[in-house]
């Protein structure tokens, strides 16, 4: 666990002390820099590139044009269960949360499947609350099983798992991963996990990694903004992703800056990440990281995510339900947060081709 | 008078080649290939969609210009030698663009799994263009392997930084018997003359294409430096022999 292990040192750096001696002339050096280093991206994070919001713009879509060109994937999510064993007190979907919990059957997994590729979709990503005892390694195996022969690109975002389980899920058609740390900050990750076997810092730590040593292809990391310092959490999210990166250059590595959003429950965000840092963090992730993907999901308000669009983002979520099973049947299941873009897949691709955009639905070749 | 280039039994009068993967809509295709006329399109068969007709990006590219799969995603020959048998079932044709990388942030190829693909696919019928880093040892091991054509590349891909490899890519010119399609790195139009003004048979150009803010233009604009990069290298050429013609005019009289 080269990769997690090198991290680890990270979490000693003295992010607030840096930051208090950037200047803006320091922000203005980076942006005409043509590689950039750990420090020059906390540079980019900190409150003195704030003014400096329409240059890293400018830069951004520049270099995202130079590595993905005009070309937004769509994909869509599929809960296919809510039980949960975890206490993570910010969740919908945690286990003191008293609602009827649900788990699809492998026929309703496949009625939602088939609804999904007659709306388009090729990359799906499969989501479970975490109860390894309810939805265990061989049910996800059925699971990917079924759909696999239904989609180019099958993704899973679910409790962390063993590298031979990942192995095993990527025999039968598993070939991407999504894994949140939800914060780099061990004292914030140990109180907004109380219990549960979430309460390992390490093991989720170590996730992509292991997800990496098995094979997959893509990997999407990320904090939960909203626990911890933001800043902090940003700059970890940074240097988890460039240690990764370094040992396992062959992955598409990715990442995605999901912001707390009102869940079920009377949870209140610590931190707020504003628009405007949520935007410059963006950027910083696009100049600091030009070949990583960035998906944007629909936790962000329409109008949000229309005009970041063309500015750094490559992949989005489309007609997303985040209660289980939402495609095939109306449901009243609770979600596990609040969808702030509820928009169909026709209206988000008309909204990426007037952009000057091509919404892609396939990226992919589902014998790799 | 120039001879047109030929590849895999086709010939092709246009030399430059043009990418798709990058591009704002598929449906520019056909007036991209109608303003630079070129007669070859690449495409990426993880792109290739063919349960959705509109995105579905082979039928966009007009009747009679050859489609050019790649292998993106592979990491490796046996990966490669997959995706092609799946473009040609797809009906992409017998031409083939290996393409094996295992490092996102700058893309190199791996000149030694593309040389194993190569040998692979070429005996299975394939016309094999193989995509690699210039080096004379690989390209060498590229004819033996039965390639159709080696495609150097001048830089990074996407990086627009133009042929900082030039040196490199010369000794092909010079010593493979094979045409060398310049890939990769080619920025802008003056990158294209370079390429062909030294004596490169083709350019192929995906992203300065693609995300400029006026692709068909910029085809054109490609398009007329490759032709004016070829006229350069042909007359050149015409030069050097009558330069060797008359170099010794008095030969027959002091004899």
């Amino acid at each position: 666990m080269k990769a997690t292990t090198e991290f680890l040192s990270w979490l000693e750096y003295d992010i607030e002390g840096f930051v208090s001696r950037v200047t803006s002339q320091d922000v203005k050096r980076v942006l005409r820099k043509d590689s950039l280093t750990p420090e020059d991206f906390l540079c980019l994070l900190s409150p003195a590139a704030e003014g400096f919001l329409e240059e890293m713009a400018i830069l951004s879509q520049k270099i995202t044009a130079h590595h993905f060109g005009r070309a937004i994937l769509l994909f869509a999510p599929l809960y296919i269960a809510d039980y949960c064993q975890n206490q993570c007190v910010y969740c919908g979907f945690r286990a003191q949360n008293r609602f009827p919990r649900t788990k699809l059957s492998l026929e309703e997994i496949r009625k939602n499947g088939e609804v999904l590729s007659e709306k388009g979709f090729r990359h799906i990503l499969l989501l479970t609350g975490d109860a390894p005892s309810i939805t265990p390694v061989d049910f996800l195996e059925e699971v990917l099983s079924l759909l696999s022969p239904m989609f180019d690109s099958l993704a899973v975002e679910v409790y962390p798992l063993s590298e031979e389980e990942y192995l095993r899920l990527r025999r039968v058609g598993l070939d991407g991963l999504t894994i949140y740390q939800e914060t780099y900050d061990r004292e914030v990750y140990d109180e907004v996990h109380p219990a549960g076997p979430k309460k390992d810092y390490l093991w989720r730590l170590g996730t992509p990694e292991r997800g990496a040593l098995a094979g997959l292809r893509w990997i999407t990391i990320g904090a939960l903004y909203g626990l911890a310092n933001p800043l902090h959490d940003a700059f970890w999210t940074g240097m988890h992703l460039l240690t990764l990166k370094k040992y396992y250059p062959s992955v598409e590595w990715g990442l995605s800056l999901p912001r707390m959003n009102p869940a079920e429950g009377d949870f209140v965000p610590t931190y707020h990440l504003s628009d405007k840092k949520f935007v410059q963090f963006l950027f910083a992730f696009r100049i600091f990281f030009p070949t990583a993907g960035i998906t944007l999901s629909t936790r962000e308000r329409p109008q949000m995510r229309d005009i970041l669009l063309p500015l750094g983002v490559t992949k989005v979520s489309a007609e997303s339900h985040t209660e289980v099973g939402g495609y095939a049947a109306q449901n009243h299941h609770i979600p596990q947060f609040e969808v702030a873009d509820n928009r169909s897949v026709e209206e988000m691709i008309a909204v990426i081709r007037s952009k000057g955009f091509e919404p892609v639905f396939k990226d992919w070749v589902g014998v790799l | 008078m120039d001879s047109p280039l030929v590849i895999g039994g086709k010939e092709f009068s246009c030399r430059l080649f043009v990418g798709t993967g990058k591009l704002p809509s598929s449906s520019l295709i056909p007036e991209i290939v109608k303003s630079s006329g070129t007669q070859m399109i690449t495409v990426a068969l993880r792109r290739v969609n063919l349960s959705r007709p509109e995105e579905n990006i082979l039928s966009y590219i007009p009747e009679g210009v050859v489609v050019l799969p790649n292998t993106s995603g592979a990491r490796n020959a046996e990966e490669a030698v997959r995706i092609a048998r799946l473009a040609r079932e797809a009906g992409c044709g017998n031409f083939v663009k290996i393409e094996i990388i295992h490092e996102m942030d700058y893309l190199m190829p791996d000149n030694e799994e593309t040389i194993k693909a190569t040998a692979l696919l070429a005996k299975e019928g394939f016309v094999v263009l193989p995509y690699v880093m210039p080096d004379l040892i690989a390209a060498q091991k590229l004819v033996d392997a039965g390639a159709a054509a080696v495609m150097p590349l001048g830089s990074p891909i996407g990086s627009h930084r133009g042929l900082r490899t030039k040196d490199l890519i010369a000794m092909l010119i010079e010593k493979i018997d094979l045409p060398i399609i310049v890939d990769a790195g080619i920025g802008k139009p003056s990158h294209a003359a370079e390429a062909m003004e030294m004596g490169a048979d083709a350019v192929l150009v995906n992203t300065a294409i693609a995300t400029s803010v006026d692709p068909v233009a910029a085809a054109r604009a490609f398009s007329l430096a490759v032709e004016a990069g070829r006229i350069s290298y042909l007359c050149q050429k015409a030069q050097e022999s009558l330069y060797a013609q008359a170099s010794s005019p008095l030969s027959g009289l002091l004899s």
